[in-house]
């Protein structure tokens, strides 16, 4: 379950105002829930999932996993409780590493390193198990490099890496976002069945207003720093892409009021 | 005959530079300047023990255990003090230089009259050498032997360890840090120990060099870390992409090949003078060729 109370995060630019990225979100999502997340471009959505993962400093509020305040720990820290899957894919696994070893890396998340083999025999067999019942094949391609495979296939292992020992709270950073359609899909298939399988609880941005209709259990939908929707249940199933694509509209009609708005008193009074 | 041998004997001794810029470089993308220091450090270090009268092994583990603080340093200095890796290497090489002076005395002392390392070893195989032939080059087989097996372990030991947990942590934190991250390991701290093991192979080399040549000199590990690019960059090219066990025992041959390849040089008639100049020529040779060859000029860029 993760609990984030009263965040803020600000920016300022050079000589420019200060700009709260995140301003003032709460948001608790209950243990075995899916969220999906979706904001227009600076909307605040990929900062809010960055504070979440120790990326980026909380200016104010909490942020809780399971019960652990994490507001104080560091990324590394936080990889206890918290499984990651990124945008690129060459950033969540190493490409010189092979397969396996890669998922050596991952079955080691949060817990102290020593002198064992990394990959004794026990761990490629269940590495090839759970590769196999995720995409078939790709349990033959334990020892290649990982960087000799494609983006969709090394998206797939980075699931199963973040997946290995069932995190607290899964974060999928627009996981998709880089890939091909029909790859992208796959990831979205591969994990769908995961979050299903070991009832994890998840929260993923994406830029996909597809995947925001047709998964999850909970859609929130950010802008300005702030949670403008947040549906769930029978309201979130409902919901089309057609409605995303009608309510992005509005808020990207409003926004130009506002900024011609802003425009017209500026020209008027300064 | 007995030049040919010491010959090969100081590329082999010269390999664990070569093993130590590979970790560091190769493993961790850390060009790491501290080189040219730590080897110094590890031939003034065991030269100082022995001639204090310490035993020849601990002499030369007190030499690398020495390099291996050198390269704790800079990792320091990078991990937390968010230093670029050239500059720390240069800071603590400079730092270092002082600190080796000081350490020797004076800027060349010699190990006449000492017992070494490589004295205990040659007494122990000397029989052997002169039964199997080797007639007055026996004493040299005996060294090139030592320093052969000394090798082969350290290279049977570093790839044991960078297939442990740990050591596979640091291979992925240097290969991807965001990947290291996420999965919970401080790659700031991989990083430290990770330069600590590359400048106790390079300190461990000086140590020996010193043992061979039987004297310690503090300009000696000028162009070290140049030279070891040269062997990597070489014993790559001599076997291609390979996996971790190969491309360590690539490095030991480029070492080998480099320094057979220098010595035809000076035999030919390259004045001295012009060697380290013409390492730093084969080295921006080595980095330039992927991007000559390649018919995609970006894709050297891309990583």
């Amino acid at each position: 379950m993760l609990d984030v109370r009263h965040a803020t995060v600000a920016f300022s630019a050079p000589g420019g105002p200060l700009v709260r990225a995140v301003d003032d979100i709460s948001l608790t999502i209950p243990a075995g829930t899916f969220v999906v997340v979706i904001g227009t471009n600076g909307s605040g959505k990929s900062t809010l999932l960055g504070a979440v993962a120790g990326t980026v400093r909380l200016d104010a509020g909490s942020i809780h996993v399971a019960g652990h305040d994490l507001t104080a720990w560091r990324e590394n820290q936080r990889a206890r409780y918290v499984g990651r899957v990124f945008q690129d894919p060459r950033a969540g696994t190493a490409a010189s590493l092979s397969v396996l070893e890669n998922l050596a890396v991952a079955a080691s998340r949060g817990r102290p390193v020593g002198l064992g083999w990394a990959t004794p025999r026990r761990l490629r067999a269940e590495a090839a198990q759970r590769l196999a019942a995720i995409q078939p094949g790709l349990e033959k391609r334990l020892d290649q490099p990982i960087g000799s495979m494609s983006g969709g296939q090394r998206q797939i292992v980075a699931l199963v890496m973040a997946t290995w020992h069932r995190p607290e709270l899964l974060l999928l950073d627009e996981h998709t976002a880089a890939l091909d359609p029909a790859s992208a899909d796959r990831v979205v298939q591969a994990t769908a069945k995961l979050v299903r399988d070991q009832k994890l609880t998840a929260l993923m941005v994406t830029h996909s207003l597809e995947q925001a209709a047709g998964l999850g259990d909970r859609l929130l939908l950010i802008h300005r720093g702030k949670i403008s929707l947040d549906v769930e249940g029978g309201a979130k199933r409902r919901l089309s892409t057609a409605d995303l694509a009608g309510r992005f509209d509005r808020l990207r009609r409003a926004d130009q009021l506002d900024d011609s708005a802003a425009r017209t008193l500026r020209d008027l009074y300064v | 005959m007995i030049t040919l041998l010491a010959t090969w004997t100081f590329g082999v001794t010269l390999a664990l530079v070569a093993l130590g810029v590979f970790v560091s470089y190769r493993l961790f993308s850390f060009p790491d300047i501290t080189t040219d220091g730590s080897y110094t450090l590890g031939a003034v270090t065991t030269t100082v023990l022995l001639v204090a009268g310490h035993d020849p092994a601990i002499a030369t583990l007190g030499g690398a255990a020495a390099g291996a603080a050198a390269g704790a340093c800079t990792g320091l200095l990078h991990a937390i003090l968010h230093i670029e890796p050239l500059l720390a290497g240069i800071l603590v090489t400079t730092a270092l230089s002082s600190v080796n002076l000081v350490v020797l005395g004076r800027s060349n002392v010699p190990l006449a009259g000492t017992a070494t390392l490589l004295d205990r070893a040659e007494a122990l195989l000397l029989p052997a050498m002169t039964a199997a032939g080797f007639g007055d080059a026996a004493g040299e087989a005996a060294r090139l032997i030592v320093m052969l097996s000394g090798v082969g372990i350290a290279v049977i030991l570093l790839w044991a360890f960078f297939r442990t947990n740990l050591g596979t942590a640091m291979r992925a934190g240097g290969d991807t840090a965001t990947m290291a991250r996420a999965l919970g390991r401080n790659t700031g701290l991989l990083t430290v120990g990770g330069l600590a093991i590359a400048n106790a192979l390079t300190a461990l080399s000086g140590a020996l060099v010193a043992q061979v040549q039987g004297f310690a000199d503090v300009q000696m590990g000028i162009g070290m870390v140049v030279w070891g690019m040269a062997s990597v960059f070489l014993g790559a090219a001599l076997v291609g992409p390979v996996r971790l066990g190969g491309a360590l025992v690539a490095t030991v041959a480029g070492s080998i090949t480099f320094r057979l390849i220098v010595a035809s040089a000076l035999r030919a008639g390259l004045h001295p003078d012009w060697l380290k100049a013409a390492t730093a020529l084969v080295v921006l040779a080595a980095l330039i060729a992927p991007r000559l060859l390649s018919r995609r000029p970006q894709a050297s860029a891309a990583r």
